[in-house]
């Protein structure tokens, strides 16, 4: 097999773990957060705006870490830099 | 795969000036907030029609927001938040009308967003509390922390625009693939979610904005001493502090939240 071949295989397989295993642990995240978010809700429902207001911008902060892995794996899949210096 | 569909594309140049599509759909959009707001501004009336109730119900909101977060500095930050706001709404939503891409897809547009965040936090900060005290809380608690303090503003503001293009961009990504694989009217749950996307990563860009200002304002806040915090009523008072007038309000509280559920 030539080296592009090998390149993209590797680049498919390392785009679908990154981006398996970037969306899980960031989906393991929220549901914690959102497991504590609601029983926190359910204990004190008048403090519902601050705890509303939190949970989104904690939400925002996790959803960026599988951001940065889809931007990561679009980097590799239509913009990869290395590649440069196989074709060259 | 088609990528001028996917990524900006070039329009037309003026001169040295690449025109990107991304530049011509936020003139559009501005030119509409314009003529929105020149429109809405001309006819007020003090006994309101149901545009402009829906419109100061909408700017009281964002003032409510922003009091919840800082509530002496309302009317010197409203103008930047609630311009963030309308804006990425627009932007957002603007990518819904065939034909046009939304304007927070580009790295660009929103890199261009979140520099303006960035420099807003310097100038309300060194506005709210004089350069001096602005600068001297990179060195509060101990000078050790100043490289922190900078690396902490450099990623919070690449964070920013990160996650605004990523959330867009992916958004329109999989709208793309969804027709290339399935069909026509395919992705048509997926345009659906993208209106309650672009509504929230609107209020979280705006959110966090805020939070970065209000952090910038509130870095030396005294200890109480101050007159401008003294009269600051907390929301819920401790009703075992204030005797019985407060377990009164307390258990009256009580019996209304029983009342509403």
């Amino acid at each position: 097999m030539t080296d592009m071949t090998w390149v993209v295989i590797a680049s498919t397989v390392a785009a679908a773990l990154a981006i398996a295993l970037g969306v899980m642990l960031p989906a393991i995240a929220m549901g914690r957060a959102i497991s504590q978010a609601l029983e926190a809700l359910a204990r004190q429902p008048e403090a519902e705006r601050s705890i509303m207001r939190t949970l989104f911008i904690g939400l925002a902060m996790i959803e960026s870490l599988a951001i940065y892995c889809l931007v990561i794996v679009l980097i590799i899949l239509f913009r990869n830099p290395l590649l440069e210096y196989l074709v060259k | 795969m088609d990528q001028a569909q996917l990524f900006a594309h070039t329009l037309f140049q003026l001169g040295p000036l690449v025109i990107r599509d991304t530049v011509v759909t936020t003139w559009l959009v501005m030119l509409g907030l314009w003529l929105a707001c020149a429109t809405l501004a001309r006819r007020l009336q003090s006994s309101p029609g149901l545009v402009q109730t829906a419109v100061e119900g909408l700017v009281l909101g964002v003032e409510d927001a922003i009091r919840q977060v800082l509530p002496q500095q309302v009317s010197m930050v409203l103008p930047f938040i609630l311009t963030l706001w309308t804006f990425l709404v627009a932007a957002n939503l603007v990518g819904l009308i065939p034909g046009l891409h939304s304007p927070t897809r580009d790295p660009s547009a929103t890199a261009a967003l979140a520099i303006l965040v960035f420099l807003s936090v310097h100038w309300f900060g060194i506005r709210a509390q004089g350069l001096n005290r602005y600068l001297r809380h990179y060195l509060s608690p101990t000078p050790i922390l100043l490289p922190f303090h900078i690396v902490s503003e450099i990623t919070r503001t690449l964070a920013l625009a990160v996650r605004l293009f990523g959330n867009m961009m992916s958004l329109e990504l999989v709208a793309l693939l969804l027709v290339w694989v399935g069909g026509l009217l395919v992705p048509i749950p997926i345009l659906m979610l993208h209106i309650v996307e672009a509504l929230v990563q609107a209020y979280i860009f705006g959110m966090l904005a805020l939070i970065y200002i209000a952090s910038a304002i509130q870095t030396l806040a005294p200890q109480g001493d101050d007159p401008t915090n003294g009269h600051r009523r907390p929301p819920h008072p401790d009703p075992l502090s204030d005797g019985e007038e407060g377990l009164e309000r307390a258990t009256r509280d009580f019996h209304g939240n029983e009342e509403q559920r």
